[in-house]
């Protein structure tokens, strides 16, 4: 009689220790979804202002065809992409290009007085700034999850119930993590 | 990250123990002058009292009090349109539940403050002049300072040890002012009886608590200020991995000798920078509420390799030439590397020349709700809110042009 209530008392304690991890892991998993629908809503803001700031650069920069090309070319890229690694690549050329973008405005002194190139260029900032941020901040949370699933115990549990590590949100080439450097004033 | 809040909240703990057991004590005491007979417990009992309602009205109308006297205005985006995105953008860089309301104060001096118990409902407050002054990596550095304030919980901890501190002014003033006026008469009388040696040991004891007790409390509540902004500044590297932006952006602010007029002694730890310059006599560091600007700069400048806590603290370290641990280790934990972004670098000059002035006055008008025609002869027109005509005249060419 103890031994079988010595059982069950065991096997209630590793059913509510099974629950528990695996309450953390979808937890985080979650977290992990949130942090990614972050930067998509970023992203997206990105490729709904690129039309708008091409239609208002088009009449003055009459010589950077390919620029502007280019920035069709990755934005559309971009929006078909389906995993995090294709997404990254495609955002990261696009980057680049709006970045080359910057440094040819510099030469077109009507462009940069125009207070309608100037809203949308705050708002080009901003966003790319934001996703910046919502990159550190979703990589932060892939890396919990995936530290809790290969770690002992939790990794057995991630296992049965099939939890499948994230990949990180990250910028292939160094050269496209940078910022231009370029003045606006 | 969260540790980092988790270990402000028990040091917090520590302090509040301290200047609760000080008003407690106060309270005890001078009950005890007034009443011989178990009067110390109705001296707890009104201390008690004081600072449960000081708590009360501070805890549901904080903030509101601090936007009042501060005279800052809740504005749209379409007023700032920059500070709106940098708002947002260290909403998601500290990961907070929500926007923080954005306020705009019209005051030429440059300054800044956050306010919110909650990180819920909190408000990032700037001033017109600060907006001016600043380009936008140094406004982002200034944003990203206040709303660390916000995540540390700084807002919630300084409003309820300053109504600590407040309520041990309150009781000692009122005691030391009530002996003065009735020259201890009344004492003397009553304690000629048995316990009149008691009672005197008692009566010493209270004024010596009334007069030390406001002045330790204020050390310690000042002492704690000071560690607060180190620790904003460095979370605030954190968030915008650009510790050169928050420095200059500082370098800028401390460089005016204009007074914010709407602050006062009790608002002033509230903001990034002391808003009451020093006249004429040196401020102690000891009864400061914020470190000296140059050494914030000086360690901000310091900063070498990354922009993670550890980074901040081995320039803190290298600066004050120390070995004290501004950040709990468990902050020191998160070992993540962040790498320190490189600036935009859009230069604005120092001080307030022409062209800052002028944006200065526009940023205050589209607070007071201005709006702004741009006629094509190149004149900005200024409607004021309450102009009700649909058309208007521009006042230099004669051009006609709809106000809606």
């Amino acid at each position: 009689m103890t031994a079988v209530i010595i059982l069950l008392i065991v096997v209630a304690a590793v059913v509510l220790f099974v629950i528990s991890i695996y309450n953390a892991l979808i937890k985080l998993r979650n977290q992990v979804k949130n942090a990614w629908s972050q930067i998509d809503v970023q992203l997206k803001r990105r490729h709904d202002l690129i039309p708008n700031l091409l239609e208002t650069v088009k009449g003055y920069m009459k010589h950077e065809r390919d620029i502007m090309e280019n920035i069709t070319k990755y934005r559309s890229q971009a929006m078909d992409a389906k995993t995090v690694g294709e997404k990254a690549q495609a955002e990261g050329l696009l980057s680049g290009a709006l970045g080359q973008l910057r440094i040819q405005v510099e030469n077109y002194p009507d462009l940069k007085a125009n207070q309608n190139f100037l809203a949308l260029q705050e708002e080009l900032t901003s966003t790319e700034n934001k996703i910046s941020f919502a990159r550190q901040s979703y990589n932060d949370q892939v890396l919990f999850y995936n530290n809790k699933i290969q770690m002992f115990p939790s990794n057995i549990i991630a296992g049965m119930f099939n939890f499948k590590e994230e990949e990180f949100f990250e910028v292939e080439d160094e050269k496209e993590r940078e910022v231009p450097k370029v003045s606006f004033s | 990250m969260w540790e980092l809040i988790q270990a402000n909240k028990r040091r917090s703990v520590v302090l509040f123990i301290a200047l609760g057991a000080t008003l407690l004590l106060l309270g005890y005491f001078i009950g005890g002058a007034y009443f011989p007979d178990g009067g110390g417990f109705i001296g707890l009992f009104f201390a008690l009292i004081i600072w449960g309602i000081l708590s009360i009205v501070s805890y549901f109308s904080g903030s509101k009090i601090m936007l009042a006297i501060s005279g800052a205005k809740e504005v749209t985006k379409e007023v700032h349109p920059q500070l709106f995105n940098i708002v947002e953008e260290m909403k998601i860089a500290a990961s907070l539940p929500k926007i923080p309301k954005v306020y705009i104060i019209n005051e030429e001096a440059p300054n800044a403050f956050a306010t919110g118990i909650k990180p819920e409902e909190s408000v990032v407050a700037v001033t017109a002049g600060l907006l001016a002054r600043l380009n936008r990596d140094e406004l982002q550095g200034v944003v990203a300072h206040e709303v660390s304030h916000i995540v540390n919980r700084d807002v919630l901890y300084m409003t309820f040890a300053g109504i600590m501190l407040g309520s041990i002014v309150l009781i000692s003033q009122v005691f030391l002012r009530s002996l003065w006026f009735t020259g201890g008469r009344r004492y003397s009388s009553r304690s000629s009886g048995g316990g009149g040696q008691a009672q005197l040991i008692i009566m010493i004891a209270a004024i010596a608590l009334a007069i030390l007790s406001p002045l330790l409390a204020q050390l310690l509540y000042f002492a704690i200020s000071r560690k607060r902004e180190y620790l904003a500044d460095a979370s605030a590297v954190r968030y915008t991995r650009y510790p050169e932006g928050l420095a200059s952006a500082l370098e800028k602010i401390s460089d005016t000798s204009i007074d914010l007029k709407t602050a006062n002694k009790v608002t002033a730890p509230m903001y990034i920078v002391n808003p009451l310059k020093p006249k004429g006599r040196k401020l102690s560091n000891l009864t400061s509420t914020h470190p000296p600007i140059t050494e914030r700069v000086r360690i901000l400048r310091g900063i070498s390799g990354g922009a993670n806590y550890i980074d901040y603290q081995n320039a803190f370290n290298k600066v004050k030439r120390s070995k004290s641990t501004l950040i709990p280790s468990s902050g020191l934990t998160d070992n993540a590397k962040i790498g320190i972004r490189e600036g935009v670098i859009a230069p604005v000059a120092l001080g307030l020349n022409k062209k800052t002035k002028r944006e200065m006055g526009d940023i205050m008008m589209k607070v007071n709700e201005y709006s702004f025609i741009n006629c094509k002869c190149g004149l900005k027109i200024k409607i004021p809110p309450d102009y009700k005509q649909e058309t208007l005249f521009c006042p230099r060419c004669g051009r006609q042009h709809q106000t809606r």
